[in-house]
């Protein structure tokens, strides 16, 4: 690598660095905007007792669902876990932690993480399972609850399009989680759809800059559909 | 007679105003979009970071970049948004969503709501439900009366985990519509043919019957 230019050839070179025991923060909402082959890469690696931090944990065969195959996660933070049975059943026998957060909540510890907030008040999850063992303070006669940022190790993120610069823009609602993912990880790798040339994408629509970018990958995608509905 | 999942869909768009922005919840929620008033311009959210979600695409629109807080694939509307998830929950936390509508297992007198986990049973996750109670101050719970058991889902105090605390003023069930006021359901409308008597026998919590319960018309 020279200069700014953060392209990798290899899954292999993505994830160098990676090992048992760390923190990985993945984008992605269901099955959409997933870091699919950096998912798959940390199944080839067989990297033991992760915390995974994503919205969801994909679905069985599929996305961070397949990391469980093989109990590589210890610990999950995420906020909807329902669309998988092996989750809750490695859930229910004590092999995985769970650390349920609310959707909005988990975006802005990654967002808080990534911007080097250290905590934040939040009135989500006031009087529920969610503030036990918080502290919580009155702004203006309201209860609110603090919540800590979250980091990782590493963040994998899915974009559309990159330049080598790692400025990325994400396609339709593919987008979610990955912006604040991609801004809260130690070592943060970002595959794409496509690489473009430096300066080909018009710099006020960039959705990622490229400063919170360590790696970029192009990968081809399979872009499974979780619920297929249609007006027919 | 109970409402129908469409008549409590039709029941709550009657509650929608024209420039509004809605989220609407999974399940009975979701079919509120079949209902939004000829000329009435309503914007839907949802909360994976969609302003102005359309219609389920033809077959070869389908986009697996495209989907809804249900994962279901959807189209946008002209005029709609995309953005992160922060971007959307600080719409929803920021209280700049007009109305918001989602299902829910229990409601209580005191506003609380029961609708993500039932311990030892059923997990899931809260999804964007905590952040949604939280942020909104219009909210519509729907939800059936009562379990096929007979329970009362409309309570004194929720027996499930909370969603979120004194947040739920107006409640819409199968066979009423109620608003939570001082520590009380007061029954406002009542399904058509449903009797008074039968929604007291099937409120655990404490009730207030106004001398006069209209009949909600459709």
């Amino acid at each position: 690598m020279a200069g700014f230019d953060k392209v990798v050839t290899t899954y292999e070179d993505a994830l160098s660095g990676l090992k048992d025991g760390m923190t990985v923060i993945a984008g992605g909402f269901g099955l959409c905007g997933i870091p699919e082959n950096l998912i798959a890469e940390i199944k080839r690696l067989q990297t033991k007792n992760l915390t995974i931090v994503s919205n969801n944990c994909g679905v069985d065969g599929f996305g961070l669902g397949i990391l469980l195959e093989d109990k590589q996660v210890s610990k999950m933070v995420s906020s909807y876990v329902g669309e998988n049975a092996l989750f809750e059943k490695q859930l229910l026998n004590g092999e995985l932690d769970v650390e349920l957060t609310p959707q909005g909540t988990l975006a802005e510890k990654m967002r808080a993480g990534g911007a080097g907030i250290p905590a934040f008040y939040t009135a989500t999850g006031v009087g529920t399972p969610v503030a036990e063992g918080k502290d919580t303070r009155f702004f203006n006669g309201r209860e609110y609850l603090l919540e800590e940022a979250i980091t990782g190790d590493f963040a994998i993120v899915k974009g559309w399009k990159a330049d080598r610069y790692g400025n990325v823009i994400y396609r339709h609602t593919a987008q979610n989680f990955n912006p604040m993912a991609a801004t809260a990880g130690k070592i943060t790798v970002v595959e794409v759809e496509e690489l473009v040339e430096v300066g080909e994408l018009d710099p006020a629509h960039i959705h990622t800059p490229g400063i919170y970018v360590d790696r970029v990958i192009v990968g081809t995608f399979e872009k499974r559909i979780e619920n297929c509905t249609t007006s027919e | 007679m109970a409402l129908s999942r469409d008549q409590m869909a039709i029941r709550v768009a009657r509650e929608l105003q024209d420039g509004y922005y809605v989220n609407l919840g999974i399940g009975i929620p979701t079919l509120v979009a079949n209902f939004i008033p000829d000329g009435m311009q309503v914007m839907l959210q949802s909360e994976n970071g969609l302003l102005g979600m359309g219609a389920f695409p033809s077959v070869e629109n389908v986009d697996a970049d495209m989907i809804n807080a249900g994962k279901q694939t959807v189209t946008a509307v002209p005029g709609s948004s995309i953005f992160s998830s922060a971007e959307s929950f600080a719409m929803i936390r920021g209280g700049h969503v007009d109305l918001t509508v989602l299902g829910a297992f229990e409601v209580d007198v005191s506003g609380n709501i029961a609708s993500w986990m039932i311990p030892n049973k059923l997990i899931k996750g809260m999804g964007g439900a905590m952040d949604l109670v939280a942020g909104a101050d219009n909210i519509i719970v729907t939800m059936t009366h009562a379990s096929k058991n007979g329970d009362s889902k409309l309570l004194d105090v929720c027996s499930l985990p909370l969603t979120g605390k004194g947040c739920i003023k107006k409640v819409l069930t199968d066979l009423a519509w109620l608003e939570i006021e001082n520590g009380a359901f007061v029954l406002k409308e009542r399904a058509p043919g449903v009797s008074i008597e039968e929604i007291k026998a099937k409120t655990q919590g404490r009730l207030i019957v106004p001398d006069h319960v209209p009949e909600m018309v459709f």
